[in-house]
């Protein structure tokens, strides 16, 4: 009899919340220690389930299978594979982290971190489904507790926290309308061809749809996932909804909910509608064009961090899109490893500036300055997020942008050297930012900040490690990563069909 | 004839008439009884229906059929009135001398749906929807001293009586046509001719008023507003899911002509419906209103099953007015509570519950979004077997119509969940814990709003076998 060890790993933060939720809401440290060694359990069960996957053997393993609903063809099934090894871990890191960059919450802590330890499970969880029902179930979950989230503990600076919490959950939650009309009509069409309602990823995968409909299935998912990946011109709920957000929130949105869209258009548009995915991609390869280059001039003229933030990840997130659209096995090895690279970098980036923010108050770059005196830990934090958001080699992100641009540069070469160019200006408003918060005279006014101390140096230890290693040493992940997108190329077809490749 | 088959109905219609007398005989202190005797007969009535699932049998030369699908419904019908009973009792205390007839006219209301459901004659049909209607003219106005509800009242008896008069007429044109009034037997006896097109078509309006569907949609928001707020959630739950009941049977049987197709027209009025509704929903400011324009919605959702017509979206039509129940009635609950606390059904009236009374507050949110249709629960699982219906008989406009207008109806859901979550001065507020019986159907709600959502097989099994009929 096998252990169930993605159930538990995803059913962890469920039971933290369950237990969470009946204790008495006095009992705060007792509530902060529950939810950290729930995702803790997480992180270190998906460990296991990394160390322990078999890559010669390679495709799902580790897989739970129960009838779920019969007549809808719903099964509870469970499974991973190398492209969502990578994910998982991402949000294990994460989640745990964001526990710890939420310590020093002080207002219904026990709604706060139920909320929070829902919102993890739930993104866990669309990344272990391998039942399309399942997927789509988990990734609405994740919406709710964070409108909840943003409209409680969140912070009102340009716009007003319900504005950003509203404008968020619309905007996905309009992209989901979409997406759900195009999953209930792959339903439906599938149970049309093969005779038998299935929901099975894998039988999905193999069915045979029309190419009319393939291409109607993916724009529709191609709006809905791209909504939530940020993809331009839908990205607007993007750098108000982070900079309304509490820390924890824009941690595990920037780093991993956002990702989701990306993981979503590869496992299901790509691999159950390749022939629409190719038919369309041109067109996410020029509005990727679009997050790369336009939001990364936005990011030059913002003068709140988070907006920063906010923006650049939009910009990262058009490197992801071109990966994607360029549906080769080197390009899509990018697009996953970046989106890994930018959740941890973006992860790191939103704890730094949530405990500045905590302790200063503002977030404006202009009235910081010379902050390395006082803050040299956080310091830190800020240089290895900021020089991996612009790529520096020795940080994962910068294996993740080089990769994508090999890849991408056989099928789009104009639109990849115009996007090349975003590195340099991710470049400048990095540095420029940089330097004015952490260099320069030290600030008398600053003085009585505290440095990272005791649970607020774990972001930057879990995370920080996270980007170096995968940096100097890629091929942990991309080891599981070609061998995932290799098996789904295979899947896919594009080998043997040739076609516009 | 197996009278067995009868026994939710005989057993109601006891009951209803012990309790009317009881009302008279008993002295006012011993009648607080009849709520438990109410509750009771209901259970038996409930245990009754249970026991005769599975059962199939025409009575009384086929004018009225006992069934899976019958069945499906009482059971319905029954599970809305106890948690119309449950949650009402801190309520009825503002009827005063009066407040335990109150159970008698309930009964009777109950009894008429289930007539309704089971009813495979026009006419005996007509005299199951006149029983709970007539019964709810009363409720509706039953609070006196309120001028709202009285007003409710009269409207809701003037605009009740023209939608039957319609009703009737159709029938009568459709009779006049086939020469038959058992359900079952039109079907065979009628081809296309334009006094059965405008019979088919009085007969829609008919119910599409009951239903409230856009545009025989205006006497709800004014009715459910001034009603005493436990009728208003009967009037949501019950009386919708009997109409919708009545008309599905009816039309699904008896009308099945290929040359003139209903389901287009009730396509048309369900996405109308779903777009009004949703959209007036965006601006209201009181809670009774905000519920009411949403089950206006509501009723557009289950309608696109039925326009489907296929057995995905049958099925899906019971399916969702089954969680209907649950999650409908639990946000009523947690209103009906609010009210009685804070004498206001202002959404004002909200704000702070989530400090007041977390687990209202948790309750309201999670029936609400089920009725939005976020997953994990129950109104998602409904959404998608009706939209999988419409998409696979063609309607894929509908699928976008409906899903785009379920996600902005997320928004004034999520304005009542803002006023509970936001508080500004809520030290002042002290807290609010709800009677025994309230909790114990917030309770009921919650799990059944949850546990369907999470796990539909057992509903969606329960809902296949009694569309089989179709």
């Amino acid at each position: 009899m096998n252990i169930p060890i993605l159930s538990l790993t995803l059913f962890m933060p469920i039971i933290g919340a369950i237990i969470i939720m009946i204790l008495p809401r006095e009992r705060e440290r007792a509530i902060k220690y529950l939810a950290a060694a729930a995702t803790l359990i997480s992180l270190v069960l998906s460990l296991i389930v990394a160390f322990g996957y078999n890559l010669s053997q390679g495709g799902m393993q580790f897989v739970e299978k129960i009838p779920w609903t019969p007549d809808l063809g719903v099964s509870y099934a469970l499974g991973i594979d190398g492209i969502s090894i990578p994910m998982l871990l991402l949000t294990t890191l994460i989640g745990f982290s964001a526990v710890y960059a939420s310590w020093n919450i002080k207002d219904r802590v026990k709604e706060f971190f139920s909320l929070l330890l829902i919102l993890i499970a739930g993104v866990m969880g669309t990344f272990v489904a391998t039942d399309l029902f399942i997927f789509f179930l988990f990734y609405e979950v994740v919406v709710i507790p964070i409108y909840l989230m943003v409209i409680m503990w969140g912070s009102t600076k340009r716009v007003t926290k319900e504005y950003a919490g509203m404008k968020l959950t619309i905007y996905l939650l309009i992209g989901s309308a979409f997406l759900l009309v195009g999953l209930i009509s792959l339903f439906v069409m599938s149970s049309a061809i093969n005779g038998a309602p299935s929901m099975d990823m894998m039988v999905l995968a193999q069915t045979d749809f029309p190419v009319g409909f393939q291409v109607f299935a993916f724009a529709l998912m191609a709006f809905g996932f791209g909504t939530l990946l940020s993809m331009f011109p839908f990205h607007a709920w993007s750098p108000d909804g982070y900079a309304g957000a509490p820390t924890a929130v824009s941690m595990i949105h920037a780093g991993v909910l956002k990702k989701i869209g990306g993981y979503g258009l590869i496992r299901i548009g790509i691999l159950m509608l390749p022939a629409g995915a190719k038919i369309v991609a041109p067109i996410i390869a020029v509005l990727a064009l679009g997050n790369v280059v336009y939001a990364a001039f936005i990011c030059l003229s913002q003068k709140d961090l988070k907006y920063i933030v906010g923006y650049s990840s939009v910009s990262h997130m058009g490197y992801v899109l071109l990966g994607i659209a360029a549906l080769n096995l080197v390009s899509l090895n990018g697009a996953v490893i970046m989106m890994f690279a930018h959740g941890v970098m973006a992860a790191l980036f939103f704890a730094m500036i949530g405990n500045l923010y905590e302790k200063s108050h503002t977030r404006n770059v202009d009235d910081f300055g010379g902050l390395a005196h006082q803050m040299p830990r956080l310091a830190t934090g800020f240089m290895i997020a900021g020089l991996a958001s612009l790529g520096l080699p020795g940080m994962v992100n910068f294996i993740g942008e080089f990769t994508i641009f090999v890849g991408a540069f056989s099928t789009y070469k104009v639109i990849t050297v115009i996007a090349v160019s975003g590195i340099i200006f991710t470049a400048l408003y990095i540095l420029r930012t940089m330097a004015n918060v952490l260099f320069g005279p030290r600030k008398a006014e600053w003085d009585h900040l505290e440095d990272l101390k005791g649970p607020e140096m774990v972001p930057l230890i879990v995370l920080g490690a996270a980007i170096i290693l995968g940096g100097i040493m890629p091929f942990t992940l991309m080891d599981f990563i070609s061998n995932g997108v290799g098996s789904l190329i295979a899947q896919a077809g594009f080998l043997q069909m040739g076609g516009i490749l | 004839m197996q009278l067995n088959l009868l026994a939710p109905e005989i057993v109601l219609a006891l009951l209803g008439l012990i309790l009317l007398v009881l009302g008279l005989i008993l002295p006012h202190k011993g009648k607080s009884v009849m709520s438990a005797m109410a509750f009771l007969g209901l259970l038996l009535a409930f245990i009754l229906s249970i026991s005769l699932f599975g059962k199939e049998q025409a009575l009384f030369n086929g004018i009225y059929q006992v069934d899976n699908y019958g069945n499906f419904f009482k059971i319905l019908f029954f599970t809305a009135g106890f948690l119309v009973i449950l949650s009402g009792e801190s309520y009825i205390k503002r009827f005063d001398k009066r407040c335990h007839e109150f159970y008698g006219f309930l009964v009777f209301a109950l009894l008429g749906m289930t007539v309704m459901a089971s009813a495979n004659e026009l006419l005996t049909l007509y005299i199951g929807l006149e029983l709970m209607t007539i019964s709810f003219y009363i409720l509706t106005a039953y609070l006196q001293s309120s001028e709202l509800s009285v007003e409710a009242g009269l409207k809701y008896l003037i605009l009740g009586a023209i939608s039957s008069a319609v009703l009737l007429f159709g029938v009568s044109l459709v009779y006049a046509v086939s020469g038959t009034t058992i359900i079952s037997e039109i079907a065979q006896n009628i081809r296309l001719e334009p006094a059965l097109i405008a019979g088919i078509i009085l007969m829609l309006a008919g119910f599409a008023f009951k239903v409230s569907l856009v545009p025989f949609h205006m006497w709800a928001p004014d009715i459910y507003q001034g009603a005493p707020i436990p009728i208003t959630a009967f009037l949501a739950v019950g009386s919708k899911a009997a109409a919708i009941a009545a008309f599905v049977r009816v039309f699904v049987i008896a009308f099945d002509l290929p040359q003139f197709d209903w389901g287009l027209i009730l396509a048309v009025l369900a996405a109308i419906t779903i777009v009004v509704g949703n959209l007036i929903a965006l601006a209201q400011t009181d809670i009774k209103r905000l519920l009411a324009y949403s089950s206006i919605a509501q009723a557009g959702y289950i309608m696109v099953g039925m326009a489907a017509g296929n057995t995905l979206g049958l099925k899906g039509v019971l399916f969702y007015a089954m969680l209907y129940v649950f999650s409908n009635m639990g946000a009523f609950a947690v209103a009906t509570a609010v009210e009685v606390e804070t004498k206001s059904t202002s959404i004002a009236a909200f704000n702070g519950l989530g400090r007041r009374s977390p687990m209202m507050a948790a309750i309201m949110t999670v029936c609400l979004l089920s009725l939005a249709g976020i997953p994990p629960l129950a109104g998602f699982v409904g959404k998608f077997y009706l939209f999988s219906g419409a998409i696979q008989a063609g309607y894929l406009w509908l699928a976008f119509v409906g899903l785009i207008m379920s996600m902005v109806s997320v928004y004034y859901y999520l304005m009542v969940a803002k006023a509970m979550y936001i508080d500004s001065n809520y030290e002042s507020m002290s807290e609010i814990k709800p009677v025994a019986s309230t909790q114990l159907a917030l309770w009921i709600c919650l799990a059944g709003t949850i546990l369907i959502g999470i796990y539909p097989a057992p509903l969606s099994a329960l809902a296949q076998a009694a569309v089989g009929l179709f």
